[in-house]
């Protein structure tokens, strides 16, 4: 039973990466831009070759990539590839694969998305469970109140806001980069604390717009618990205010909770990425921006296939650890 | 033999929008050990408001204003918050009305037995707890692997069960059920009600039954009191109650019962039970009652032993 699930999960999962992976095959497509000339085209006006050799050297890079080739037979060429976990070269930054490039700026695209949506998930259904405790002292009830103002102003708007008055005005954080030009990158404590430096601004421009959602979500999921009949009782029992707020309130409010934040995981990637190339950090959005700037499909089909990948996992893996947190459901 | 729960003067208002709603007015009641006391009343009429203020559980807008309740010696409103809910459980227990959702829906059972224990007695062995929470889940008639299961996992009449488990894992002097078969077939009201018996007189503690089903009630507890508006009417033993009520109200009651002798059409009470924020002067029940004097209109009768019955009329009160 177990397995068949597991088994009728993957091939679904397989099913999202086909579509996702087709339709954004043939988008990129629809243009007529051709990376290969456009930056052979740059060197051309640096370099000072012929237009006649540009044509050469392009014909013969379509050849080598099989751009030549009608588009259908292309399309299978890709998916065939891709089965094969081969994700092409970057056609603007070859002989770069593109595996190379998402293996680059994957940490810091997680320890950005992935360490600022659990913050804010943190923070943001703490505050609205404590929002919703009627025994909760007042202060400590009403902190939730500034991040609903935040609900709804846009990552990047908060990007630019933050950047202007405290990196550009006030000095106090980098301007962007993922850490300080001159330094090497190592394990050392002080750059680790250099990458810290850079990430509080794209951090908290992340965070601060989405804590309020979950203070709203997790306010009114608090209301609902805090009327139950067994968040009463615990209270007939002699239980602490303590234990009761955590095993029996929290815990039952937050499991819709979990869901929302699998949901919420997919739109983080498009709001990131926006974040990342504002701070010129390094990580997959502004690597998957750059890539739509020249038209490198390549590039583009690699890191979004991934970011499906991922984000269809993850959203598997929930389903399989909901049962653990409520066991009225079972995976079976 | 003393009483092991007494009521004074416990007084218990709400105060809405539309002004403040006297629920529970003057309330004075004792109770031995042992005893079965049976609360009936109209909806609205003070019973869940007497349960929950004698477990200081009374949320704003309600408020307890006077009044004490003494359990075993030890008045439960001079005590702090942390004695008070040191008291809930291992000196007054509260077995929920609605068992089908008091119950954690994601907690073990045994995980919420125990915690209730630790609440108490942080100090004892885990073992120790494990078992005397196993204890009692065999004396409310469940199996020990009860304790490992979760809430859906049981029938209601298990749920209800598991609640008095609860109810009685400190040994508490005094039980108070909140209408603990609401929501249960007859068979099931039955046996639950026989185990809440049974247990009852293992412990020897008072029990306070709250419910509207007389029937029930007559064949479980020893006294019947009778809540009108806020106030005790008539508190009487189940014998008294049901061959020779004295109270209008009770007498109104009584024959609105169907029984073996009188088929066909019941009796029923004219009018309506009062707004609580608009209760008659006088004796509340005067509006509806057929035997009604002048006093009855101004002066609110006080409740009067009449060989050990307890009634609040002026049609007994001597030369009224």
């Amino acid at each position: 039973m177990r397995l068949q699930l597991i088994l009728r999960r993957v091939a679904f999962l397989i099913l999202v990466v086909w579509a996702a992976s087709t339709i954004t095959f043939f988008i990129p497509r629809m243009s007529d831009r051709n990376p290969i000339r456009e930056r052979f085209a740059e060197l051309a006006r640096t370099g000072g070759f012929s237009a006649s050799d540009l044509e050469v050297i392009v014909e013969s890079y379509n050849k080598k990539f099989g751009l030549d080739k009608p588009l259908m037979e292309q399309y299978f060429d890709y998916i065939g590839s891709v089965a094969q976990l081969d994700l092409g070269v970057s056609l603007n930054r070859f002989p770069k694969t593109v595996t190379e490039i998402i293996y680059e700026s994957l940490p810091w695209t997680i320890s950005l998305l992935f360490v600022s949506a659990i913050l804010s998930f943190v923070i943001g259904n703490l505050l609205g469970a404590i929002a919703a405790w009627p025994r909760a002292p007042g202060w400590l009830r009403s902190i939730a109140t500034p991040f609903i103002m935040f609900t709804g102003v846009p990552p990047v708007l908060l990007a630019i806001f933050l950047l202007f008055f405290l990196a550009f005005r006030l000095k106090l954080f980098p301007l962007g980069q993922a850490y300080s030009t001159g330094i090497a990158p190592d394990w050392s404590f002080g750059f680790v604390l250099n990458v810290m430096w850079h990430q509080v601004l794209p951090a908290i421009s992340m965070i601060l717009g989405s804590v309020g959602g979950w203070v709203l979500s997790m306010r009114g999921m608090g209301i609902t618990i805090q009327g139950e009949d067994y968040v009463n009782f615990a209270e007939h029992k002699g239980l602490g205010g303590r234990v009761i707020f955590r095993d029996y309130y929290l815990r039952n409010a937050l499991l819709p909770q979990v869901t929302g934040f699998a949901l919420a995981l997919g739109s983080l990637i498009t709001s990131g990425s926006v974040v990342e190339s504002l701070y010129a950090l390094p990580g997959l959005g502004s690597k998957l921006g750059q890539a739509i700037q020249a038209n490198d499909f390549m590039v583009i089909y690699g890191i979004v296939l991934f970011i499906t990948m991922s984000v269809a996992t993850l959203m598997v893996l929930v389903e399989f650890l909901y049962p653990l947190l409520d066991p009225r459901i079972k995976a079976d | 033999m003393t009483h092991v729960l007494e009521i004074r003067d416990l007084q218990v208002s709400y105060y809405t929008d539309l002004g403040r709603a006297i629920a529970l007015n003057r309330v004075n009641l004792n109770l031995k050990a042992g005893e079965k006391l049976g609360l009936v009343g109209e909806s609205g009429s003070g019973k869940s408001t007497m349960a929950l203020a004698m477990m200081r559980m009374i949320k704003a807008p309600g408020r307890i204003e006077s009044g004490s309740v003494d359990v075993d010696g030890v008045d439960l409103m001079k005590l702090s918050d942390e004695e008070m809910r040191l008291a809930r459980l291992s000196r007054i227990a509260y077995i929920p009305q609605g068992a089908m959702n008091s119950l954690n829906p994601v907690m073990r059972i045994g995980a919420q037995m125990v915690d209730a224990i630790r609440a108490h007695i942080p100090d004892m062995r885990k073992e120790a707890m494990i078992e005397q929470c196993m204890k009692s889940l065999e004396s409310v008639d469940l199996k020990r692997n009860v304790f490992q299961m979760y809430a859906h996992e049981l029938s209601g009449g298990m749920k209800q069960r598991v609640c008095i488990a609860i109810g009685i894992l400190l040994k508490p002097k005094v039980i108070i059920a909140d209408e603990p078969t609401s929501a249960l077939d007859v068979v099931t009201q039955r046996q639950v009600m026989e185990t809440i018996d049974r247990v009852q007189k293992e412990m020897g503690a008072a029990v306070i039954l709250i419910g509207h089903d007389m029937g029930l009630m007559a064949q479980f507890v020893d006294k019947v009191a009778v809540m009108y508006a806020g106030r005790l009417t008539e508190v009487s033993t189940v014998r008294d109650m049901f061959t020779t009520p004295m109270h209008p109200y009770a007498q109104a009651l009584i024959k609105s019962l169907p029984n073996l002798k009188n088929k066909g059409v019941f009796q029923g009470i004219p009018g309506l039970a009062p707004s609580l924020l608009r209760i008659p002067t006088g004796c509340a029940f005067h509006p509806r009652c057929t035997q009604a004097m002048e006093s009855c209109k101004t002066t609110i009768p006080e409740v009067q032993d009449h060989n050990g019955r307890l009634v609040a009329c002026h049609l007994y009160t001597e030369g009224a």
